[in-house]
């Protein structure tokens, strides 16, 4: 009896992989996705599935390049696509898209080593590569279903925009709750980001620590500046952000207490981008700049063995 | 100090097995019985070959303070010594028998006499006891201690492996064996408390230890969460007692003693008849087994003749000592039953192919799952990188390679194996650092004599 397999405990493993956890959060964003179609059109879809095509293909080809095990099928590249879809206004040109699909897949995770190995995460940081690059049909807000703006409207002011103090009229609770606004395709339900989110928790994907930790502060913050602090809550990215983006697990620590620190710097970050800053929304840039912080979060928040004894 | 619940993993049960009174397995033509199934020093064959043994007979003296003697649990003739590559890759003496199918009892097989607890321990130490739940730490050892420092005594009923339900059995079976062990450990230990800990998917056990326990002082029965691994020793100590091990030392400096209740029963049932440790209940369970069932088993029977008498539905492709959670491969049917083998699982081809690992994706899972708070992840990370201060600060050595991270992690990273090798890594770098101290001081010693 030669052929027996010889191998190190444990035999057995619990049943979630990589891929099962990249296809929950896939799972977890459909309601958004549903959102964004109904709200901004079929264009909304196609920027979708361009998105997520070209991450997917530059996964596949920079890997094929280098000589790597391909790892579309983990659906990670697909998550990053999809993330930075929902991510950008409808109205974007199709090639920058592409192009920031290209920056998030490869210059934000493969030139860092892939998977597991990028400091900030792809889709934040080729969101914010694209605000930079084509500030202007980034922040080209078409006018979504069902919401204030005039029929024959081209272009609608963002809840921040108009608490900054821009022209426009803020719409209802309601309308900001089911996502009738101005705003990237993905952000604006707040609703489905929330089945979504609680699908993720419910799943055991994501602990509650961040996303509670990072709407919470803003919450807060914003009540105490007596910034209208629900609007403040549900306006921009930061369901989007708090739920899909910061929980990133690559870019945030693992433990509760470096979770929870790491929702109140985001959270803190982007009341102060919002209220002082020269851009009204900041929900992505706190993300990046507490991705950059995470190495040191992770070690203030190191576990304390069981019965270690100090040297 | 430490406070708050210590983490675990969900496994699946598959206690199929529970129910199933044990069956003895008729008397295999050979059995081959290895010199080293305990921690510490492999015993001495006392036997020739052609010498004539019965059950019950010692074929091996203990090898030293830290060993156990060993019995024969068939009568027949002993054929030879000889030479086998153990489980863990090592070579190991075995006493090979060749059976007569008598079973006739060795006339030596009376009561041992104990009047205190040196006789109490040496009885032990006779009955040939090791840790049986899988340790294989002989008992005697353990039980070696001042009376006064023993506080609590802790019997293990945790059984937390998968399939596993030997220990189950003992305690539905053998449940006065148990209580009689532990009014003996109260006798000569005069403990505060003595409790069995017990898994709460095992109301059956709960209740009749409840009920068998009536009226033994300071007696309770801690039922405890099914929450894998609820039967390591520091995180059963933890659970019943609320103390912490500290790391480099054993339980009896917080005050507890840890003896699995199957090994109490063997003791037991020394005490009362003189028949030492010679044969174990063994669950034999697995995807390639046809009838799961438990097997009263004489220690040196080969798994072949386990597994042909259970009956398999394939030929199995990976083979185990012990539980999926903790057990060894085993390289060969030809294998023996050992004292601490609690479990045979065999597994069809699908359940024993290895998975496939991909990159660590930091989920923090291995974090998460660690009942001991250790970080495999960056464990991993920094055996890869050859870095054994910080495998030091990382506190692998504490690592009890219960398989909970590698169980929990989706990338599928072979987290226990390397943490092996990360121990080992560090050990050699402690060696190397003590000897590279004690070259030093030597030198400087002789230059100040110069």
């Amino acid at each position: 009896m030669n052929n027996m397999i010889v191998s190190v405990n444990p035999h057995v493993y619990a049943k979630d992989t990589t891929q099962t956890i990249m296809r929950d959060v896939l799972i977890a964003l459909f309601p958004a996705v549903i959102a964004s179609i109904l709200f901004f059109g079929v264009r909304a879809l196609l920027v979708e599935v361009v998105c997520v095509a070209v991450a997917v293909a530059c996964e596949w080809a920079f890997e094929k390049i280098t000589n790597r095990p391909v790892t579309i099928l983990d659906l990670s590249a697909a998550v990053t696509g999809l993330l930075l879809a929902l991510n950008l206004p409808a109205s974007i040109p199709l090639w920058q898209a592409m192009f920031g699909s290209f920056v998030a897949i490869i210059v934000v995770k493969q030139f860092f080593g892939g998977i597991g190995q990028n400091f900030a995460n792809p889709a934040i940081t080729a969101r914010v590569i694209m605000l930079v690059a084509f500030s202007g049909a980034m922040t080209n807000w078409v006018p979504a279903a069902f919401s204030n703006a005039p029929v024959d409207a081209v272009t609608a002011a963002t809840p921040l925009a108009v608490i900054a103090g821009g022209e426009g009229e803020l719409p209802s609770l309601l309308q900001m709750f089911l996502g009738a606004r101005g705003g990237s395709m993905g952000e604006t339900s707040c609703l489905a980001l929330l089945i979504g989110g609680a699908y993720l928790i419910y799943r055991r994907v994501i602990s509650w620590h961040t996303p509670v930790a990072f709407i919470g502060t803003v919450l807060v913050c914003t009540a105490l500046l007596g910034q209208q602090p629900l609007y403040q809550v549900m306006a921009g990215g930061l369901f989007l952000g708090a739920f899909f983006m910061a929980t990133d697990y690559t870019t945030s620590p693992p433990t509760p207490a470096g979770k929870l620190i790491f929702g109140l710097g985001c959270g803190l970050i982007t009341v102060l981008i919002r209220v002082w800053g020269n851009y009204p929304e900041g929900v992505s840039f706190s993300i990046l700049l507490m991705n950059i912080l995470n190495p040191y979060i992770c070690e203030w928040t190191k576990t304390k063995p069981f019965g270690g004894v100090k040297a | 100090m430490f406070s708050g619940k210590l983490h675990g993993i969900h496994a699946p049960h598959r206690k199929n097995t529970v129910d199933r009174v044990p069956v003895r397995l008729p008397v295999p033509p050979v059995i081959t019985v290895p010199m080293s199934m305990n921690i510490g020093a492999p015993a001495k064959p006392v036997v020739k070959p052609g010498e004539q043994v019965k059950v019950g007979q010692m074929i091996a003296e203990a090898g030293g303070f830290m060993s156990a003697p060993i019995y024969s649990g068939v009568s027949g003739k002993v054929k030879r010594l000889d030479e086998i590559v153990s489980a863990n890759g090592r070579f190991d003496t075995v006493v090979v028998i060749e059976t007569d199918g008598e079973q006739a009892v060795w006339e030596g097989v009376k009561p041992p006499v104990v009047t205190d607890k040196d006789s109490f321990v040496e009885a032990v130490r006779q009955c040939g006891c090791v840790g049986l739940g899988g340790a294989g730490f002989p008992t005697s050892v353990k039980l070696n201690v001042d009376p006064d420092r023993v506080h609590a005594i802790i019997i293990n009923g945790a059984e937390c492996e998968p399939y596993i339900t030997s220990d189950t059995r003992t305690m539905i079976d053998n449940a006065d064996d148990v209580i009689y062990g532990a009014q003996l450990l109260q006798k000569y230990y005069t403990a505060d408390r003595i409790v069995i800990g017990i898994e709460d998917n095992k109301p059956q056990c709960i209740k009749i230890m409840e009920e068998a326990g009536k009226g033994v002082p300071g007696f309770a029965v801690a039922s405890l969460p099914a929450l894998y691994p609820q039967g390591g020793e520091k995180v059963l100590i933890y659970n019943t007692t609320g103390e912490v091990v500290p790391e480099g030392k054993l339980p009896i400096d917080v005050g507890a003693i840890v003896i699995n209740c199957t090994t109490l029963a063997v003791i037991a049932k020394y005490i009362r008849t003189g028949m030492p440790l010679v044969e174990k209940v063994v669950t034999v369970d697995g995807s390639a087994v046809k009838d799961p069932q438990n097997v009263i088993v004489p220690v040196g029977a080969p798994i072949q003749n386990v597994l042909d008498f259970v009956g398999l539905k394939c030929e199995p492709k990976k083979v185990l000592y012990g539980g999926p959670m903790m057990g060894t491969s085993v390289p060969s049917l030809e294998a023996p039953v050992m004292k601490n083998t609690n479990a045979i699982l065999a597994f069809d081809a699908k359940d024993a192919e290895d998975p496939v690992p991909s990159a660590c994706i930091r989920c923090g899972r291995c974090v998460a799952h660690c009942p001991f708070n250790l970080m495999p992840a960056a464990i991993e990370a920094a055996y890869n990188n050859k870095e054994p201060e910080t495998l030091k600060a990382l506190k692998v050595n504490l690592c009890m390679e219960c398989g909970c991270c590698s169980f929990s992690c989706p990338a599928r990273r072979p987290l226990v194996q390397v943490n092996k090798l990360a121990k080992a890594m560090l050990n050699q770098y402690n060696a190397e650092q003590k000897a590279a101290a004690e070259k030093k001081a030597a030198k400087e010693k002789e230059k100040e004599a110069v």
